[in-house]
């Protein structure tokens, strides 16, 4: 059992929108893994038919060797789960609410409990109606990190943190890995915590899965953007029209004795022989961050590019 | 008046959200006096039958009590004094109604949104207040035009429909300043509605001292009457009372108290920030006891102060009605016609029997409304998003709708049997035939219970299998209401009548329930709830 979470073709219909359209994802034991898509893709719903609150139309989704929707009361006593949108029981304090939730899922770690709270400055004795969204948030994180659970699924948990708190999230995220190796599936569209946080990542739009795999894989098959000063002596143009005859080389701009372009990772060799040949003075590579994955996804709309191949 | 800037768009979203509570309020409400009028021209047909039932109703304590004092003994003395609770209900409505527009509002963070618009600080008060003051005098409105089409004389007409209006206008302020104290609504109804309990005790002690005649003077406590709302609106006398003129000013007072009250609140409202209260939230525990740790002490929490006020409110009209049952020999001992119907209508087991019988189907159907409240919020937790906390740990669907279920058998099933067994103490008391009074009361409460169950399951079938129609429910007990309350009256066919499940366990006249009809309705109310049951396990949670 290498799977914590598996879901295949998992489709699901509210009335005429179709919010679900044939999604995969796969979570591996043991690992934090990113769960990409901007609002309404399908993040929240894909969640609750993991959790077996919805059944899906069509697909399979299983989840710690179980049948989702069938097992699912039996499955809730190993996972923890903070919903996107916490509401609490408005005359519960928070310290009850956290144990209460705690308690219904099995038991949680009274040590770990303080110290969460500690860390993320959080008054247990106020109402839960007095709370702030972040606060609501933390009480639904306190009672989930310090429950005795094998998978953690969390639905953009930071939206409400301030940047102290996000910070102080992933200090703890990367704890739980490194302690005892929780699985845990972290639904955000917040880029940068993805990329801190995550080895693997699955995109989502429109309720299909775009992209997914370890985010190392998925930087090499996409663009790298180069940025070269050739030598006072080379054919900046020349070389140019060259490199511009390479396929899988883009967006090529020539500048005085500068060439800037992105290129493909199988085009990378022809490429960097070419400006070798012409005579390099300086020369500038970034490997693509998640932003422009996320963004190349989305501006073609979905349909998987050239340039990513699957 | 920036700070009132947006009002009018406030109030349009106010009667938006009210479309459908509203009319039913103007009309229901509205048209109770003129249904009273009706059944007394209809049981008092001569000057001398009213002139006796006021002689007797005005030494009645608990007459007294519930409806004021009697002024005099024309039909329209007769109808204002019955109707002198419907002060109270347009006092309910109206600071619930303001509370719902204002601190509700504010509670569930909707108030900050608009508030961020180009709204004044006050709009969002302002447009409660628009709201149920504009309610209140399309009451008023209904009342004179129907009363006086029913031949009662116009300026009397106009002036009971006010009494009622002035009420609610003073109760709605009453709830705006209630709505600047707490944070939490719940808190701010809890004030206000104790600020009306108040004023009905008040009136009662106030009303009570006083002489024995209709019309008579009042005793030494009289002022308290004066002090209270409820009792300062029933001065007015709308069909000339004792002093032969009705008391318009009495109106001008009452509006002087309504706009001071609204001026506290305005004032109280612009020194508060968004979201506080005047009075502090207190702390809780910082962790929960080591006995909430299953959904069944979740529900508890959330249940037991509904559950209090249902127990604690049926147990006083179980003392209301068990004394009242003392007097209903004595109302008709003096008019042999009525003696009549009423033998005809209680059969061989007696006039107090039939008078239980009505009484105990009535809190039936009252109950219902808690029954079908604790049902219902199964779909609340749904909607706000607690119950898929719940649901997403080692709570199955059916063990979390269970915890609440239990309360919405328990609590109405309680609540009733506590009010027959309050109507008979307090009447065989009386009577001296404790044990009797007691097993006739019990049962012709326990009798109702499997008409509860089917207006409850129904809502728990909703739930489980088209939990968007959840108003239905409460559709079918208005339906209910009115087919038990005025059904009767207007000849409605067997059929349509009998639609009701009340109608199967209310006594027939001079018979008594059958068993087979209650198993009927029993299995009926099984099958609906078990229907709901599997929906529930069936579905999406939350369906939207």
């Amino acid at each position: 059992m290498s799977d914590a979470i598996r879901a295949d073709g998992l489709v699901k219909t509210f009335g005429a929108t179709r919010a679900l359209d044939g999604l995969d994802l796969t979570v591996r034991v043991g690992e934090v893994h990113g769960f990409l898509g901007p609002n309404g893709a399908g993040k929240s719903t894909t969640l609750r038919i993991l959790l077996g609150l919805m059944r899906a139309d069509a697909g399979r989704a299983t989840v710690l060797g179980g049948e989702a929707w069938r097992d699912a009361t039996a499955l809730h006593r190993r996972l923890a789960y903070v919903p996107g949108d916490v509401t609490l029981w408005p005359n519960l304090s928070g310290g009850e609410a956290i144990d209460l939730l705690g308690r219904l899922r099995g038991g949680l770690d009274p040590r770990r409990r303080a110290e969460l709270l500690d860390r993320f400055d959080l008054d247990p004795r106020r109402k839960a109606r007095s709370y702030s969204k972040g606060n609501r948030q933390k009480v639904a994180l306190v009672a989930a990190l310090a429950s005795n659970v094998e998978l953690l699924m969390l639905d953009e948990p930071t939206s409400g943190l301030d940047p102290l708190m996000e910070e102080q999230f992933r200090e703890v995220i990367r704890e739980e890995q490194r302690r005892d190796g929780r699985t845990v599936l972290l639904s955000s569209h917040i880029l940068a915590e993805v990329e801190a946080l995550c080895a693997r990542v699955t995109i989502i739009r429109g309720g299909r899965t775009v992209e997914a795999g370890s985010l190392d894989e998925m930087r090499h098959l996409t663009r790298t953007s180069v940025t070269a000063d050739l030598t006072a002596t080379a054919d900046t143009a020349a070389t140019a029209a060259g490199l511009a005859g390479l396929s899988g080389v883009h967006a090529l701009s020539a500048d005085g004795d500068r060439i800037t372009f992105e290129v493909d990772a199988g085009a990378l060799t022809p490429a960097l022989a070419r400006l070798a040949a012409a005579g390099v003075r300086g020369l500038v590579s970034r490997p693509p961050t998640l932003e422009e994955l996320f963004l190349g996804r989305y501006d073609r709309g979905g349909d998987a590019p050239a340039w990513a191949p699957r | 008046m920036t700070s009132l800037r947006g009002t009018g768009a406030l109030t349009r979203l106010a009667l938006r959200r009210d479309r459908v509570l509203l009319p039913i309020w103007i009309y229901t409400v509205g048209i109770i006096p003129v249904s009273l009028a009706v059944s007394f021209a209809h049981l008092y047909p001569t000057a001398a039958d009213r002139t006796g039932f006021a002689a007797t109703s005005a030494r009645n304590g608990t007459f007294t009590a519930l409806y004021g004092r009697l002024s005099g003994s024309s039909l329209g003395e007769l109808v204002a004094w019955r109707g002198g609770f419907l002060p109270i209900v347009s006092g309910l409505l109206s600071l619930l109604v303001v509370i719902r527009h204002t601190r509700a509002e504010e509670e569930a963070g909707r108030r900050e949104l608009i508030g961020s618009t180009a709204v004044g600080r006050q709009a969002g008060l302002a447009a409660a207040l628009v709201v149920a003051f504009g309610a209140n005098l399309g009451t008023a409105l209904v009342t004179a035009v129907v009363l006086s089409l029913r031949g009662l004389p116009v300026a009397g007409s106009v002036a009971v429909g006010l009494e009622g209006a002035a009420a609610g206008w003073i109760f709605a302020a009453v709830g705006a300043v209630a709505a600047q104290l707490t944070a939490a609504a719940g808190a701010a109804r809890g004030i206000a509605v104790g600020v009306l309990a108040a004023s009905w005790a008040a009136r009662i002690v106030g009303d009570r001292g006083g002489s024995v005649t209709p019309g008579g003077p009042g005793g030494a406590l009289e002022w308290l009457s004066w002090v209270s709302p409820i009792g300062l609106v029933q001065r007015v006398h709308p069909y000339a009372g004792p002093s032969g003129a009705r008391v318009w000013w009495v109106f001008g007072v009452a509006a002087g108290v309504a706009v001071a009250l609204v001026a506290v609140a305005a004032a109280l409202s612009a020194r508060r920030d968004l979201g506080a209260g005047l009075l502090g939230d207190r702390l809780g525990p910082p962790a929960a006891s080591s006995a909430f740790r299953s959904p069944w002490a979740l529900a508890w929490r959330l249940h037991r102060g509904l559950l209090a006020a249902w127990v604690v409110g049926f147990a006083l009209l179980g003392l209301v009605f068990g004394s009242v049952a003392n007097g209903v020999t004595d109302l008709v001992g003096d008019n042999p016609g009525l003696r009549e119907t009423f033998a005809r209508l209680g059969g061989r087991q007696g006039l107090v029997d039939a008078y239980l019988a009505t009484v105990m189907s009535l809190l039936g159907m009252i109950v219902a409304g808690y029954a079908i409240q604790a049902v219902l919020r199964l779909r609340a937790e749904e909607v706000s998003g607690r119950a898929e906390a719940v649901l997403a740990s080692a709570v199955g669907r059916s063990r979390w709708a269970a915890s609440h279920l239990v309360f919405a058998a328990l609590g109405p099933t309680v609540a009733m049997l506590l009010a027959g067994t309050v109507t008979g103490l307090v009447h065989g008391a009386a009577a001296g035939r404790v044990g009797r009074e007691t097993t006739h009361a019990v049962g012709a409460a326990a009798v109702e219970l499997p008409a509860v169950a089917v207006l409850a399951a129904l809502a728990l079938a909703l739930f489980g299998l088209a939990p968007r129609l959840w108003p239905v429910s409460w559709g079918a007990l208005a339906g209910c209401l009115l087919l038990g309350v005025v059904g009767s009256g207007l000849n409605l066919s067997h059929w349509l009548v009998d639609v009701s499940p009340f109608t199967h366990t209310t006594r027939p006249p001079g018979g008594s329930v059958a068993a087979t009809p209650l198993v009927v309705l029993g299995l009926l109310a099984a099958t609906l709830a078990a229907a709901g049951l599997v929906g529930l396990r069936r579905r999406d949670l939350p369906t939207a």
